[in-house]
């Protein structure tokens, strides 16, 4: 083993072998698995399921490649290997690191087979059977990534207008656009539309959300409210907000909240409302009134499908104030929390009725607060509703 | 605009019933006519001068009713039946009440009459006749047309094109068939495309469930969850809304096609589906591939194969049975299209059952190290005693790589060549995007019978140009399925309209597409055949139109690009198209280099 380390560690020291192998030795201690690797890696990328053909052992017949001396010292390894001696055991494929591995740059054009050692390998062992080394395209030599020359921006630059004239070309051309990426969208989400059946009074509850707009930018509305039939609504709230596309799954929206109840108030609105990891549909945001009062909202729900259409919806909701809010009951810190899940059955995708249960909390004051107004702090809602967009 | 011309001959060959605009027939009047007026199946138009006419109607497949769009009061509209080395004039007329155009999918023709409005014309406005007038063809084959404009495509507007060859046919059959594959749905186009935008997989009922039978394990489900990836997403638009259609009829429509035992058949397979990849066998049975896109191959033995989206493959066949069923299945197995081989009138033979739908797997993330490979636990990875088998060259089935992928960034940008945008456009990023022109397709990797790969395509005759290209151009194929955003390179094409692909005139170009989607997209370049890099001899590389780029892996091309002028370049899904995945080349002139030879010419 301790001769076949020192040759490889000589052969390392080309740059170009260096530079291949960088990514595959596993923590640096033991290089020989390297080399093995390197030749798996290389097996691996020669494309799947290739036709029935042998693999002649022995050194290839292949026209001479220009790397061929970059791999002389991987060459000068190899015919010193003995592939029983090799430690097996040390390569841990799971722990590769694929990114620098880089696969896609393999380019069966620069492969030297006489280089990489096959005449000295067992071939009768390993199983060559699926592989048709005939079918490489041997003669396909390294092409240089340029520009494109300069002839390539000669002409004009939209051949048809030279045909049918600019005019007519213009409204076909900008309906292309348009059509190709361009277009805008209106969406409408009942989220939630309930009745809520609870002791002391049953209530409704509405959660509503849509918008207008292209893929990066939209105008997004919201609303939700909810109160006890035969009184004033509780809460009632409305939202415009402007949302905007900053990451594949997330988009910060920012804009204005108008409470509808109460001690009516206006609210600058900023928060992210997205797709994070496992699927959960969150939506957060900060409000700030015009009172200056800050407070937050986390919602959080994430689906599972039971069946195709019947769909099991567990849901989160938690609220914050950062000071505290006699007006509107508020205390500082969590003021409460909403634990749900609801059981849909999507009739067509676009309307689902659904049965639940959700339980809330009024926390700190605000549980204080509702003592004192001769309320229940924790209410238990069944709920029965129905989830629909357009 | 060109004059209405048309001869009295190509308008009988065409089946109308009379001449101009005066004496269209009603359906091409622009009239909404009820009562299933459009016809499946399609007539035959042939000769120098034809006429064909765009109109609308009511299709009405297996009972399930939608307005369509026809041609020539048919769905598919009729065949194109041409001539190598014949000109062909071809008069449009629109009946629509919104513009309309006609792309003569894979011929070689002058830009200005390839049908691409906004590219290549203006398009044709209602009541208006353009005339395609195409000189001299210079290329024999299976090809289709279809329209280019807005969304009326899915609607039924497409047809075949079949080229007789000016020498010997080099398959020479006894019984020659045109299969065109394609989609019904009673639903607007444009109401399918916006479901796909807000809908969540609106179409896709065969996802994972508690209920389901997936062979995923619970790591698995996490490992897909926490990716925000669904190894279920293998079509868009599936079969809960589809019927598939072969030549306009459905599954239970019975299209029939004879034979008498101990003929050669060759069938001329269409994809001219929207959006709809199709597994094709005849069970029982092995037959030849003997052209792709048109263009003539090396006969290649097989059981089956996986056609995109707008390709094209001639088998031939030669079936000794009573009957045989061709059998096109959707690639992620929700519905079939269905035709008959039949030695007498009502012969049928058995369909097979669809089979269970496939899932995506680590490779199809971009992940090709060989997920079998375990080489971590008990020796088992000696080297002399290596399976290459189980190296990756046969694609796992199922998901259950076994690794924890939850250490792994499926979007390291810094892998990005640095012209690609990277945006909330894209939602992966391949990590290893090996050569997968050696993969038979989604789903049939782990068939025990032959399937075909585009690493079996060797081109009949010799290729023309055999230089080595010049320079490597890379496009990247990117995509966000949660948003449903579709690009090359991180940019829609509503972005980069005025930026075409530039090539010089002849110019001969390797171009390495890399799809950093979970999606196999085909994708079309206008005006051109290119050869694939698929490990052919270089001067029998297969020339093709149209090639599949398998989830996370590559596909090259050498191009020569002899064609003057503006050509579309896109992902032949239309709603991927429509989503952005659209560019232009744009082929300098020609210029004072006439001496150039281009394909076909002599």
């Amino acid at each position: 083993m301790r001769p076949l380390v020192a040759i490889l560690l000589c052969a390392a020291a080309t740059p170009a072998f260096a530079q291949d192998h960088a990514g595959h030795a596993t923590g640096g201690e033991d290089p020989a698995p390297t080399a093995c690797e390197e030749e798996a890696a290389r097996h691996r990328a020669m494309g799947h399921a290739v036709p029935d053909g042998a693999c002649t052992p022995g050194p290839h017949d292949m026209p001479e490649a220009a790397t061929t001396d970059d791999h002389a010292g991987t060459h000068a390894g190899h015919s010193g290997m003995d592939p029983d001696a090799m430690d097996h055991d040390a390569m841990d494929h799971g722990e590769m690191d694929l990114r620098s591995m880089d696969h896609g740059e393999t380019d069966h054009g620069e492969m030297d087979h006489g280089a990489m050692g096959h005449g000295e390998m067992d071939h009768g062992a390993m199983d060559h059977g699926a592989m048709d080394h005939g079918t490489m395209d041997h003669g396909a030599m390294p092409v240089p990534r340029t520009a494109p020359p300069a002839a390539a921006g000669s002409g004009p630059a939209r051949a048809a207008d030279a045909i049918w004239g600019a005019d007519a070309m213009r409204a076909s051309r900008e309906a292309l656009r348009t059509e190709n990426g361009g277009m805008r969208y209106f969406w409408f989400q009942g989220d939630r539309a309930e009745y809520r059946a609870r002791e002391g009074g049953d209530g409704y509850l509405w959660d509503v959300q849509g918008y207008y707009g292209g893929d990066l930018d939209k105008f997004w509305f919201k609303s939700e409210g909810e109160g006890t039939f035969g009184e004033q609504p509780e809460d009632a709230e409305i939202q415009g907000l402007w949302s905007h596309a900053i990451g594949p799954w997330w988009d910060v929206q920012a804009g204005i909240r108008q409470d509808l109840t109460g001690p009516e108030r206006t609210h600058a609105v900023l928060g992210v409302q997205g797709l994070a990891p496992y699927l959960f549909e969150v939506d957060a945001a900060a409000f700030l009134s015009n009172e200056g009062d800050l407070t937050a909202r986390v919602e959080a729900e994430v689906e599972q499908r039971i069946t195709q259409r019947l769909i099991l919806q567990p849901r989160g909701e938690v609220n914050l104030s950062a000071q505290d809010v006699p007006e509107l009951a508020l205390g500082t810190g969590i003021t409460s929390a909403e634990v749900g899940v609801r059981l849909r059955y999507e009739i067509i995708r676009e309307f689902a009725p659904y049965i639940g249960v959700e339980q809330e909390w009024q926390l700190g004051k605000s549980a204080d607060q509702a003592r004192l107004d001769g309320e229940d702090p924790s209410v238990t809602n069944y709920v029965v509703g129905v989830r629909f967009w357009f | 605009m060109s004059r209405l011309n048309v001869s009295r001959r190509g308008l009988l060959a065409a089946g109308t019933l009379g001449a101009g605009a005066l004496a269209l027939p009603a359906w091409a009047r622009g009239g909404d006519l009820h009562g299933g007026m459009i016809r499946p199946g399609f007539d035959e138009v042939s000769g120098r001068d034809i006429a064909l006419t765009i109109g609308k109607g009511t299709h009405t497949v297996q009972g399930r009713r939608g307005h369509a769009i026809a041609v020539n009061g048919s769905v598919p509209g009729p065949l194109v039946r041409l001539r190598e080395g014949d000109p062909v004039r071809i008069a449009v007329t629109n009946t629509l009440d919104e513009d309309s155009s006609i792309h003569w999918h894979g011929l070689l023709l002058p830009f200005q009459f390839d049908g691409v409005p906004g590219v290549s014309f203006p398009g044709i406005a209602p009541g208006e006749t353009f005339v395609y007038d195409i000189p001299a063809l210079r290329q024999h084959g299976t090809y289709w047309w279809h329209s280019h404009s807005g969304m009326q495509e899915q609607a039924g507007h497409y047809g075949p094109i079949m080229v007789e060859p000016a020498r010997r046919d080099p398959v020479a059959p006894d019984r020659d068939y045109v299969i065109l594959l394609s989609e019904f749905s009673p639903l607007h186009p444009h109401t399918i495309m916006d479901k796909l935008k807000k809908g969540e997989e609106y179409f896709n009922f065969q996802k994972t469930s508690w209920t389901g039978d997936y062979p995923l394990s619970g790591e698995d489900r996490r490992m897909w969850a926490n990716m925000r990836m669904t190894p279920t997403d293998i079509a868009d638009v599936t079969g809960s809304t589809y019927t598939y259609l072969a030549n306009g009829r459905g599954p239970e429509e019975g299209l029939e096609f004879a034979f008498t035992r101990g003929e050669r058949v060759r069938l001329r397979i269409i994809n001219g589906s929207a959006m709809t990849f199709f597994n094709i066998r005849i069970p029982g049975m092995k037959f030849h591939v003997v052209a792709a896109d048109g263009q003539d191959v090396r006969p290649v033995e097989v059981e089956e194969f996986q056609i995109g989206t707008a390709e094209t493959y001639d088998i031939l066949v030669e079936p000794v049975g009573e009957a045989h069923a061709i059998v096109a299945e959707s690639m992620d197995r929700s519905g079939m299209a269905v035709a008959m081989l039949a030695s007498r009138p009502g012969a049928r033979a058995a369909v097979p059952a669809l089979r269970d739908p496939p899932l995506l797997t680590t490779a199809d993330m971009g992940m090709n190290h060989g997920t079998e490979l375990d080489l971590s636990a008990d020796g088992a990875g000696d080297m002399a005693g290596m399976d290459h088998a189980a190296m990756g060259h046969a694609m796992p089935s199922d998901a259950s790589g076994g690794h924890d992928m939850g250490g792994m960034n499926m979007r390291d940008t810094s892998l990005l060549p640095p012209d690609v945008k990277v945006g909330p456009g894209i939602d992966m990023v391949s990590m290893n995007p090996v050569d997968r022109m050696g993969d038979p397709g989604i789903g049939l990797d782990t068939v025990e019978h032959r399937v075909l790969t585009y690493k079996d395509l060797v081109a009949l005759a010799p290729n023309d140009d055999l230089r080595t290209p010049s320079r490597q151009m890379e496009i990247h194929l990117t995509g966000n399925m949660e948003r449903y955003m579709w690009s090359f390179d991180g940019k829609k094409f509503s972005s980069v309209s005025e930026e075409p692909i530039r090539f010089a005139y002849n110019e001969r170009v390797r171009v390495k597409l890399v799809n950093d989607t979970m999606m196999a997209h085909p994708i079309h370049l206008h005006g051109h055949f290119f050869e694939l890099v698929n490990g052919a001899p270089a001067d029998h590389q297969p020339q093709k139109h149209t090639v599949i780029v398998q989830p996370g892996g590559s596909a090259t091309f050498d191009l020569t690009a002899d064609e003057e002028g503006d050509w579309a370049f896109h992902c032949h899904l239309l709603y991927h198209m429509h989503m952005g995945m659209f560019q232009i080349v744009t082929v300098a002139p020609r210029g004072n280099r006439p001496d150039v030879e281009r394909v076909g010419e002599d």
